[in-house]
Formats: structure tokens, C-alpha cells, sequence
């Protein structure tokens, strides 16, 4: 405990990559970013998250959690959020407070991508890839483990490609299919792969910026953030000067954080942060499939110490509702509600 | 003979009540389930549009309760729902599935085509009692109608979760059990006064927020992975361009009856998209404008992947997006959508439309 600093905001951001856990002061500056690969355990991951943060700081230096991301409602339940958000929503606060000014957000993840664009620190238009996961995290790591290239330096390649070559980045499945075509033909791998960024630049604008005007300055955030060789093939696309912010990693979860800031500001200072001991508690999750009716929903339930703290999945509320009323964080329900027709 | 029908929303009600007043055996098919997605993806081309899927989903199970006769609609204009019942027919036969098909069409000039095509259905039951019969499935139709817009409506104002649709859910039911037009007309009444008289939050400021796309998305919640009930509890107000009651009236009565139709509507997208694409295309333009002259947050469109009409107007709605400051999200729906991935993007539209009003000092 040898951080001594009042007033922090923890955010966590489980994603299907990264989960990713930050604090940020009461001026909205980070101080602490954790980046944890999910490798499919969303909740171990944020208990090792926090027993890493628990080395350095108390319970008494938070003031309030937001959890954002595809698992966020399970990592609210074992944290006790504050409030509960979108991804899209955290990624757009989180750049409209580090990079005052910003019209156009392009955040690429693991699994998914987002095109947000922002007028006077408000959204105003968004969008997301729905049906085609081409150009996301996922794959640039899938092809730079097959180029046997650490993913850190896939970027540095594409830099000092020459001509770049043309690849079809429509269906990652094809984009392989044509890199590897594209190698057999006896280009250099730095122009496959400058290639290759530039082919997924264009998918990314295809799918996402049709009809949308793209206005500078543009922030280039999410995992592939880092890949520069993304960069440059969205400023050659755009035609503008792409920044990248320092935290660009962590965005998700520092959007997460400022927004618990303003929950727990509106509730006057109350939060409901279980403390890091949590991460001492013996979790467990389990799924099962209720068969009472054709619908075969996937109930998940999330226990700590035998006791049931959640459930979520059915569409008819049985299993939901079957829980006792003082097990349920009201941020929580909310979100559960939402999410359970 | 026994007959079955495909399900669209609370269709099943009106058809019952119809076919049921002329004397008929109704076999209502199961509610939509995953087993139902999965029976209709098994058995249709892939790259057919989810209506089809789940009308061949709906009548396998309705074969399995014993149904020998199916009423399907038909169409004309380029939307590819027109051919859909021959595929269909086609589909069946190969599976050696024995199912006897009626199709609907709307009349090219008269409602007089309608019921000579309905003859088939009606039997020997005199025209007096067709028309009896279908007035009274039209009063159900009027009748839920109304509940479903009173629902969508007042979800997001509800103290306790679940509140609105526990009576929607009570009145559907009285409704499909009322026995005469005057027993539905009491019906509708007696459940709207009952949602009247919960208790609501009625200082909360809401966002409204307008649905507009194609019919059998806006009208079967499975289809739009329960769409109005995820943004009720958002905390929306919803309001959909498009009713059964409405199209029955439009389409199959040829606009005989004083019911809202959508003349209007399309005259507004005639700057725009001034022919007709198929489907609901134009409306999904026009409703656009309606909302945004209404004053409503944002519209959000809806469509089946692959939905040629709401491509095209999907295509057009930046320019209404611009020229009415009107924010639109487009959502199309198939088998493999992920419920969570849509609450991500609803709640984000949501709180777009939030953040924008906290902004302009229209919300606190």
C-alpha cells in the first residue's frame, strides 16, 4: 500500500481478448492500467486483476467501479459496480475526456470493432461490425502466429514495406487464403502484411463508414491500436493524421471508471465495491440448460462461497426471479433486466 | 381439415378467431423456440431471409400437432416474400411432408378476389357469415392491436419490472378467448383502463424512440430478439410505424376502413425514394420523417439480413438523417444474431440520445 491516493475510480473492461482494469483520479487521469489476456476465463482474469491492484492500494482509495465489455455483467457481480455500460459508450467517454476535441473514434478489439463519431463531447452517430469479425484483433493475431512474427512487431513490418500488395480482406478466411497465395508469388512479407493492413482499413471503412463523415481529429484506440502499421493505412485512407492516445489499450476501462465517477457522484458518494478481498473469494461460475421448455436457455450462475450471487439467461425470468431479493445489487438488475427478455 | 398458419407477432389470434367462426379445426402452431429456428435453418437455403426460416419451422412443428392444410401469405412486387410460399411448397415436398398449401395474395383490384380466393377456406359457410367471421377477426386484430402500442409505451415507465406486460400478457389472452365483438370491445377497454392504472413513473423524461423496417421484423418479437421490451426497459418509449390491423385494412381490404394507413407516409418519402422497392421501403423512409416531425429522440430500422426494400432504404436514410437532425440505427436480425451484441447496441443508442438531451438541458 505504498500508493497513498484518495479518491480513485476503478474501471474494468473484460473483453474477448483483453480484460483490461484501470484507476483514475477524480480528474479523470490515469493512474494505474492493467492489460490481462481473457483467454477465455473472464472471471478468474479479473480476480487476478484485482489481487494485482490489491498489492498496491485499499479499499478505502476507491470510491466507486464500472465494469464495461462483453462480460461485463459478470464482472459487475463480483466487483459490486457502480454502473454498468456499453462498450461503445465507455470507448467514446473515455476519448472525449483524454482527447478534448475528438470527432472520430476508430476502435479496433479483439473481437469487434466500432466507428463512433462525436461533436462537442457527444455521440452523435455510431456503428459497429455486426455480421463480419474480418480485421479485428483476432485475426492480425492469428496471422502473425502463422508468420511466426511476435504480434508487437507485426507493425513495425508493414512500416518499411515498399508496394504494398493487394489482398481481398473481405473474409479473413480468403485474406489468408490470398496471403498465402501472394507469398507463394514471391512477395516480401513486408509488403503482405502492409497489404494486409491496408486491405483491413479498407474493410473497416467499408462495413462501418458507409454514409458517415469522418471529420478530424480522428483517435485510433482498442488493442490494434498499437499495430502502426494500422495506423498508417488509416491515414493513408482517411487522408488525416491518426492519434493514437497513450492509454489506447485501456480505453474501454477508463470510459468504465469516469462514468462510476458520475454514478457515484449522483448518488452522493455511496458505492458499491466490494473491497479486493473479493478476489480471495472462491468464485465459481456454472451454466446449465434449463429444459423446461423447447427454448433450451442457457441459465449462468455465478456463485461465491456455495452462495448463489446471480443468475442470467433464461428469457422467461423463472430463473432470475427464483433468487432472493437481497442478493441483488440494483445496477446489477438493471443491467440483468435489460439483458433478459 | 385441419388448419395451421405461420406465426407473425399475435397474428395467431386473428386467425384463429377467422377461421374458427367458419367452423374450422385450428391448429395454432407452438410459440416461436430455438427447436423452431433450428427446424426452419435445417430445411431452408441459407441465404433465404429469417421470415422463411421460421414460417418452415413453424409449420413442421404444426405437422407434428397434426395440421394437414396450411394458409400462407403470398405477395406481389419485388420483395422476395411473394415467392416465398412456392419455395416452401417446394421445401415440404421434398421433406415428404404432406401439408396442403392455401395461398393469400392481396387482390390485384378488388377485395371480391380476396374472397373467392378464401372460398376454399370458407366452404359452404354463406358470404354473410364470411364477412361476419371476418369482422370479428378484425375487431381481435383492432383490439391487440391497441394493447401491443399501449405496452410498448408505457414499459419504460413501469415501478415494477414486469408490470406492463403482465397485463398485456392477461389481455392477450382475454382477447383470444372473447366470444363475440362486443366481448373483444370490452376487452380492449377493460385492459387499456388497466394499464392506466398501475403504477407508473410519469415524471421520468424518457426517449422516444420511433421503429420503423420491414413487417414481419417489427411485428414478431422473436424476429427482433425482443426489441421493444429491451428498449421499454432501456428506458424508451417505443412507437412502431407499423400495425397488423393497419396492413390487413391497407392490403387485403384495399383501405375499405377509416384505419391509419400509410399514404401519407409514403408521400413523405417521395423526395427520396419516389418508386416502389418492395416491402416496406418506402415506409420505412416516410416513417422516418414522421417520427423526426414528431419530435421523437431517434428512429431505429429494422430488417431481416438480406432484406433487398431495407438495403435500398438504408441506403437513403443518411440524407433523413441529416436534412431532420434525426438519429438512425439500422439492426438487421437472422438465426445468428446474439441477443447480447444487440443490447450493446441499443444501450448505446440509448445513451447517445441521452447524452445528447442531458446536453441540450433537456434532461437532468
Amino acid at each position: 500500500m505504498d500508493k497513498a491516493q484518495e479518491g480513485l475510480y476503478l474501471g474494468v473492461d473484460v473483453g474477448s481478448v483483453s480484460t483490461n482494469l484501470v484507476l483514475i483520479d477524480g480528474e479523470g487521469q490515469v493512474q494505474e492500467a492493467l492489460y490481462l489476456r481473457t483467454q477465455g476465463r473472464p472471471l478468474e482474469t479479473v480476480l487476478r486483476g484485482l489481487q494485482s491492484l490489491a498489492r498496491s492500494y485499499s479499499n478505502e482509495q476507491i470510491n466507486g467501479v464500472g465494469t464495461t465489455g462483453s462480460a461485463r455483467s459478470l464482472a459487475a457481480v463480483v466487483v459490486g459496480a457502480d454502473v454498468i455500460k456499453n462498450e461503445i459508450t465507455a470507448h467514446a467517454v473515455a476519448a472525449s475526456n483524454l482527447v478534448p476535441g475528438v470527432r472520430t473514434i476508430l476502435e479496433i478489439g479483439g473481437q469487434d470493432s466500432k466507428l463512433i463519431l462525436v461533436k462537442d463531447g457527444i455521440v452523435t452517430d455510431f456503428s459497429m461490425n455486426t455480421v463480419c469479425a474480418a480485421g479485428t484483433g483476432s485475426f492480425l493475431d492469428q496471422q502473425a502466429s502463422r508468420l511466426q512474427i511476435p504480434i508487437e512487431e507485426f507493425g513495425q513490418l508493414a512500416v518499411k514495406a515498399s508496394h504494398p500488395v493487394r489482398i481481398a480482406g473481405r473474409c479473413s478466411v480468403f485474406a489468408e487464403s490470398d496471403m498465402i497465395h501472394k507469398q507463394q508469388m514471391g512477395h516480401s512479407l513486408e509488403d503482405i502484411i502492409s497489404g494486409l493492413c491496408e486491405a483491413l482499413v479498407r474493410n473497416f471503412l467499408n462495413n462501418l463508414g458507409k454514409g458517415k463523415k469522418i471529420d478530424s481529429p480522428i483517435v485510433f484506440q482498442g488493442g490494434v491500436a498499437a499495430n502502426i502499421g494500422m495506423c498508417q493505412a488509416f491515414e493513408k485512407a482517411l487522408g488525416h493524421p491518426v492519434e493514437v492516445p497513450q492509454h489506447h489499450k485501456v480505453m474501454g476501462a477508463v470510459g468504465a471508471a469516469i462514468l462510476a465517477s458520475e454514478a457515484v457522484a449522483q448518488r452522493g458518494g455511496v458505492s458499491n465495491f466490494k473491497g479486493f478481498t473479493v478476489a480471495e473469494q472462491p468464485f465459481g461460475a456454472r451454466s446449465f440448460e434449463c429444459a423446461d421448455c423447447p427454448n433450451l436457455c442457457e441459465i449462468i450462475e455465478l456463485q461465491e462461497a456455495e452462495r448463489v450471487l446471480s443468475r442470467w439467461g433464461d428469457r422467461c425470468g423463472k430463473w432470475t426471479n427464483a433468487l432472493p431479493s437481497e442478493v441483488n445489487n440494483p445496477a446489477i438488475t438493471a443491467e440483468m433486466e435489460a439483458t433478459t427478455p | 381439415m385441419k388448419i395451421t398458419f405461420p406465426h407473425m407477432g399475435n397474428m395467431d389470434i386473428v386467425i384463429k378467431a377467422l377461421l374458427g367462426e367458419l367452423g374450422h379445426e385450428v391448429i395454432t402452431p407452438p410459440p416461436i423456440t430455438k427447436r423452431t429456428l433450428s427446424l426452419g435453418v435445417q430445411y431452408s437455403p441459407e441465404f433465404a431471409c429469417l421470415p422463411l426460416k421460421v414460417n418452415i419451422g413453424n409449420f413442421i412443428e404444426a405437422v407434428e400437432k397434426g395440421a394437414d392444410t396450411v394458409i400462407m401469405a403470398g405477395g406481389i412486387g419485388p420483395c422476395r416474400f411473394g415467392y416465398y410460399n412456392q419455395v416452401q411448397r417446394e421445401i415440404l415436398q421434398d421433406m415428404g411432408v404432406n401439408l396442403n398449401m392455401v395461398v393469400l395474395e392481396p387482390p390485384d383490384q378488388h377485395i371480391g378476389e380476396l374472397l373467392k380466393r378464401l372460398r376454399i377456406i370458407t366452404g359452404s359457410n354463406s358470404w354473410w357469415k364470411l364477412i361476419k367471421a371476418i369482422r370479428f377477426a378484425y375487431e381481435k386484430c383492432l383490439a391487440i392491436d391497441a394493447l401491443e402500442k399501449e405496452a410498448s409505451r408505457l414499459r419504460c415507465r413501469e415501478l415494477q419490472r414486469g408490470d406492463v406486460d403482465r397485463v398485456y400478457q392477461k389481455g392477450q389472452k382475454a382477447i383470444d378467448q372473447a366470444k363475440t365483438v362486443k366481448e373483444v370491445r370490452r376487452c380492449k377497454e377493460e385492459y387499456i383502463k388497466a394499464f392506466n392504472s398501475l403504477t407508473l413513473d410519469w415524471q421520468k423524461k424518457v426517449i422516444k424512440i420511433g421503429l420503423v423496417g420491414e413487417i414481419y421484423t417489427l411485428l414478431e418479437p422473436t424476429a427482433s430478439g425482443y426489441m421493444e421490451k429491451h428498449l421499454g426497459y432501456l428506458g424508451a418509449e417505443v412507437d412502431r410505424s407499423l400495425y397488423l390491423s393497419e396492413w390487413v385494412n391497407e392490403h387485403l381490404f384495399k383501405g375499405l376502413l377509416p384505419v391509419k394507413g400509410h399514404q401519407e407516409t409514403r408521400k413523405l418519402a417521395k423526395p427520396y425514394l419516389s418508386c416502389i422497392v418492395g416491402g416496406h421501403g418506402q415506409e420505412s423512409i416516410g416513417g422516418a420523417i414522421e417520427y423526426a416531425k414528431k419530435g421523437f429522440d431517434g428512429v431505429i430500422q429494422v430488417g431481416p439480413l438480406t432484406c433487398m426494400p431495407e438495403i435500398v432504404a438504408q441506403s437513403i436514410m443518411p440524407l433523413v438523417e441529416k436534412e431532420y437532425g434525426l438519429p438512425v440505427l439500422t439492426i438487421y436480425t437472422d438465426e445468428q444474431t446474439g441477443e447480447a451484441g444487440l443490447i450493446t447496441r441499443l444501450e448505446a443508442f440509448i445513451d447517445m440520445l441521452e447524452r445528447k438531451k442531458i446536453a441540450l438541458g433537456q434532461l437532468p
